[in-house]
């Protein structure tokens, strides 16, 4: 059912409540997350206080000292003071301390977050940005998949944290989940590393953040952090090659014989293409178009049949394959669990 | 104010009585002028003008984000939005509005006739605003051989690769990048006449210790004009390189940098950001001590810290860099830097204090939005101490904090001196004061739509919106706030409307001024309102910092100070 904007926003604005966002930076879930927020408070604190002493000063100066028209001496000139050394000397020190002391703290947490010892049990992913969609590989696994990022949970006793390694193939990208860690940026021709080690198992949201071209809006981020018996779960099929189900010979036929293959990857059949997300195990995901569309087989469908529907803007072109193309390529689609 | 003393001399009473001209004479003198009060209101003139269209072009933005998953524009629309705001905001209004202001008072105040290059100064004036409508044009024709018009959208920075011919086919990049190649010709070329004014054309007597502050704020940003926009030419020439003769400065898949142009851009971008706001320090520290009733506190401190800040200005630029993976020595040195432009700035904002402190404070609408600006620019810098720590930048950085904190620093701080400027200075412009009551209706409704938008606009950020994007989903928790900041901007709209009004209104049917309404003390008070093509009837000659204090006190001068 289409919902107008309008309405659907004034019932969000009754319903929800801004302090439960999925992305608050406030509710961190992994150590670099924790450890920004710890020293933001002092940071907070510090500017707090400033703010509070020398605005207070300045509200009670203009209180304190405005011109009063009923006052005897009105119209007299205040006593004119030029300056002084000593003020002007113990302004200037007693900033250049603060400055020292919040220097030294920020330092620190740099240095712990970027120089980081990586445990042996790290996962590594390469992460690889695309207008405008995430590629995600794991090279120890074997395993190719794209937009939705699986990783394990990481117990803080036992951490098993995720390197990400990450460049793009086109335009600057920047990778920012606000619950787990800063936000590092996807250079092309340049590669970054960061990690991230969510402590509690669910599915962590974020977008691209640096502004990468017409779609940049809908280049979302899902990381689903995984228990072990999920993830192991999880990986084990996504080794596996696509499913080739006897119901979709038809479907399947369509897809390698349009330009589809050129672009797109279903493992184990002729498609190989680069260019676009992997396929393999397109259905076994919850949302595709970059986390901006709930997979369903009516939402797949329109997408085949007009990428730009959900997304104005994307790579993707229209195929122009009649009705019954469209549905049997759809029916395809769903097969790749 | 105290008793109104006429200063003889340097005031000029003739009346001109010269007849009627026609438009096209009319035309033709300003088209053709080379006199720096006329080029400093054209450069002023143009500038509002942009001022109400790349507003005009923010109000777009907030109705598409004021609500979730909303259509009022279209995505590529909005990415050609958010591109022309800031380049026309940054080249096309702040620059040029500053510079009009500097060309108007400068001569005025350090008792000069012209500018040293007065043809210079109208080519650097027409240079710009050719860069002007050359952006603009883009939008008939953007896309050149492809059909239909567009204006760029690769932001006002336009990293690489998106400006590559890949990603941005068309003309409209080439656009962007001749506007803004030509309006840093025509300001170097200002900056180059500032500099060389106030170096040689000082009246007798006043030294370089004597001159008003705004003088010297000047004298700094023009001489970090020269510095900061080089870069940046350099980078607009490379990037044509690449579009067209096939060079690869910046084109990744061909062994290019994306980071170089960062680095380029970045040591434009942040002195830059100085260049506009120590006008505003200019403007603050003639307006404050006046209305105070009190001479600046500390002058010599406050011109250190001028020139403090113009050198540490040119080290902090990779603070736009922190999560393009610097390292940490390059993040931790930048954060270093950064915090430390705090203390010249800090010391800045001190001496205004302590110039209101123990003063008769008068709250005419200038002292208000002065007033308004000192509590902003505070907020703006205390904000810009939280960015320069680096891991909370890896946060909030590219998010809407960043656009809320630099929102501060340009409109919470430039604009309301600006407007301070206009309610001082526009009196010695046009010889009839702006009207005050209306000055007070602007200046509250505009403070209150400045402080719901800008205040709240923090909060997205730190709930992890980011700059940049033409819609967002509805489960994030954003969308009462951004409601909000779009209503806040709404009202700073019909504030603006209110200004306009002012300006018009107040140019037919505004108290005359005379030559000083402020009861003040510099050079420009000392002349008729407007001034005459000459200035000053008699070169006048100074003994202190304030000129016009020693003729109303004589018992009592400044300069038995310095």
């Amino acid at each position: 059912m289409p919902i107008h904007p309008v309405s659907s926003g004034l019932a969000f604005a009754v319903t929800s409540d801004f302090l439960q966002s999925p992305t608050t930076t406030f509710a961190p879930a992994g150590t670099p997350a924790h450890s920004v927020v710890g020293l933001s408070w002092l940071v907070y604190g510090i500017t707090g206080g400033i703010f509070l002493v020398v605005g207070g000063l300045l509200v009670y100066a203009l209180f304190r000292f405005r011109h009063r028209p009923s006052s005897p001496n009105a119209d007299q000139e205040p006593a004119q003071v030029y300056g002084s050394n000593q003020i002007e000397l113990s302004w200037t020190v007693i900033p250049v301390l603060i400055t020292v002391m919040l220097f030294l703290a920020t330092a620190r947490v740099i240095f712990s977050t970027e120089h980081a010892g990586k445990p042996p049990e790290a996962l590594d992913v390469t992460v690889i940005g695309h207008q405008f969609w995430w590629e995600y590989r794991y090279p120890q696994l074997g395993i190719v998949t794209a937009n939705e990022l699986h990783v394990p949970v990481s117990d803080p006793k036992h951490p098993t944290p995720t390197y990400l390694t990450m460049s793009s193939a086109d335009t600057d990208h920047s990778f920012w989940i606000p619950r787990l860690a800063g936000k590092m940026d996807l250079i092309p021709n340049k590669v970054n590393t960061m990690w991230i080690d969510p402590e509690v198992a669910g599915l962590y949201l974020g977008q691209c953040a640096q502004y990468c071209g017409t779609q940049h809006a809908k280049m979302l981020l899902r990381v689903y952090a995984d228990t072990p018996e999920q993830f192991a779960a999880w990986v084990a099929h996504q080794q596996q090659t696509a499913s080739q189900s006897p119901d979709a010979v038809e479907g399947k036929a369509v897809f390698e014989h349009n330009a589809c293959i050129s672009c797109h990857t279903v493992a184990g059949t002729v498609a190989n293409g680069r260019f676009g997300p992997d396929l393999t195990h397109l259905a076994s995901r919850d949302t595709f178009a970059s986390g901006a569309v709930p997979l369903t087989r009516e939402n797949l469908r329109t997408f085949v049949d007009d990428p730009s529907h959900f997304k104005p803007g994307v790579l993707m072109p229209p195929m122009h394959l009649n009705q019954h193309d469209l549905d049997l390529v759809t029916s395809y689609l769903v097969t790749l669990k | 104010m105290a008793t109104q003393t006429p200063v003889p001399a340097a005031v000029d009473q003739t009346t001109e009585t010269a007849p009627r001209r026609l438009v096209f004479e009319v035309l033709q003198d300003w088209i053709s002028t080379t006199d720096h009060k006329k080029i400093g209101m054209l450069y002023i003139g143009y500038s509002l003008i942009f001022l109400v269209i790349a507003g005009f072009e923010a109000m777009l933005m907030r109705i598409q984000l004021a609500f979730p998953n909303n259509h009022a524009v279209s995505p590529q629309a909005f990415n050609r939005l958010f591109t022309m705001h800031g380049t026309t905001m940054v080249f096309f209004v702040g620059m040029p509005i500053l510079f009009g202001f500097g060309n108007y008072l400068v001569p005025l105040m350090i008792g000069a006739r012209d500018m040293a290059f007065p043809r210079l100064n109208a080519f650097s004036f027409w240079i710009s605003a050719f860069g002007g409508l050359l952006l603009y044009f883009s939008y008939i024709g953007g896309d050149g051989m492809y059909g239909a018009g567009s204006a760029p959208d690769v932001g006002w920075w336009a990293y690489a690769p998106l400006t590559a011919h890949a990603f941005s086919p068309g003309h409209s990049t080439d656009y962007w990048t001749l506007a803004v190649f030509l309006s840093g010709i025509g300001s170097v070329g200002t900056a180059l006449n500032i500099v060389t004014t106030i170096i040689s054309m000082r009246c007798p007597g006043m030294k370089m210790n004597r001159m008003p502050l705004l003088v010297w704020l000047y004298l700094s940003m023009s001489l970090l004009t020269f510095v900061a926009v080089g870069p940046l030419t350099a980078a607009q020439i490379m990037l044509m390189l690449d579009r067209y003769l096939g060079s690869h400065f910046f084109d990744a898949q061909a062994g290019g940098s994306a980071v170089l142009w960062m680095h380029f851009f970045w040591i434009f971008g942040h002195p830059e950001v100085y260049v506009l706001v120590m006008p505003a320090f200019g403007f603050a520290s003639e307006i404050i001590p006046v209305f105070s009733r009190k001479a600046i506190f500390g002058y010599t401190a406050m011109v250190a810290a001028s020139i403090g800040i113009c050198f540490v200005s040119l080290s902090v630029w990779a603070h736009h860099m922190f999560t393009v993976g610097l390292g940490p020595a390059g993040n931790a040195f930048f954060t270093l830097s950064t915090m430390a432009i705090g203390v010249p700035t800090g010391i800045k904002i001190f001496n205004w204090l302590a110039t209101i402190w123990g003063g008769k404070v008068h709250f005419t609408t200038a002292m208000l939005f002065a007033v308004a600006f000192l509590f902003q620019f505070m907020l703006a810098g205390l904000t810009g101490i939280m960015l320069s720590v680096a891991p909370l930048d890896w946060q909030l950085g590219g998010s809407y904090f960043v656009v809320a904190h630099f929102h501060f620093v340009l409109v919470g701080a430039i604009l309301f001196m600006l407007f301070a400027a206009f309610y001082y200075w526009y009196p010695k412009m046009t010889g009839r004061l702006l009207s005050e009551k209306i000055g007070k209706w602007h200046f509250w409704i505009f403070l209150i739509g400045f402080h719901l938008c800008f205040d709240l606009m923090h909060i997205p950020g730190m709930l992890g919106m980011p700059r940049r994007i033409y819609t967002y989903e509805a489960d994030r928790g954003w969308f009462l706030l951004n409601f909000l900041v779009s209503t806040g901007a709404g009202i700073q709209t019909i504030g603006t409307l209110i200004f306009v009004f002012n300006m018009v209104w107040s140019y037919f049917k505004g108290e005359v001024a005379g030559p000083d309404p402020w009861d003040a003390w510099t050079l420009e008070w000392a002349t008729a309102s407007p001034p005459p093509a000459y200035n000053f009837a008699t070169t006048p000659s100074v003994a202190s910092r304030r000129p016009l204090w020693d003729l109303k006190h004589p018992e009592d001068t400044d300069g038995q100070y310095e």
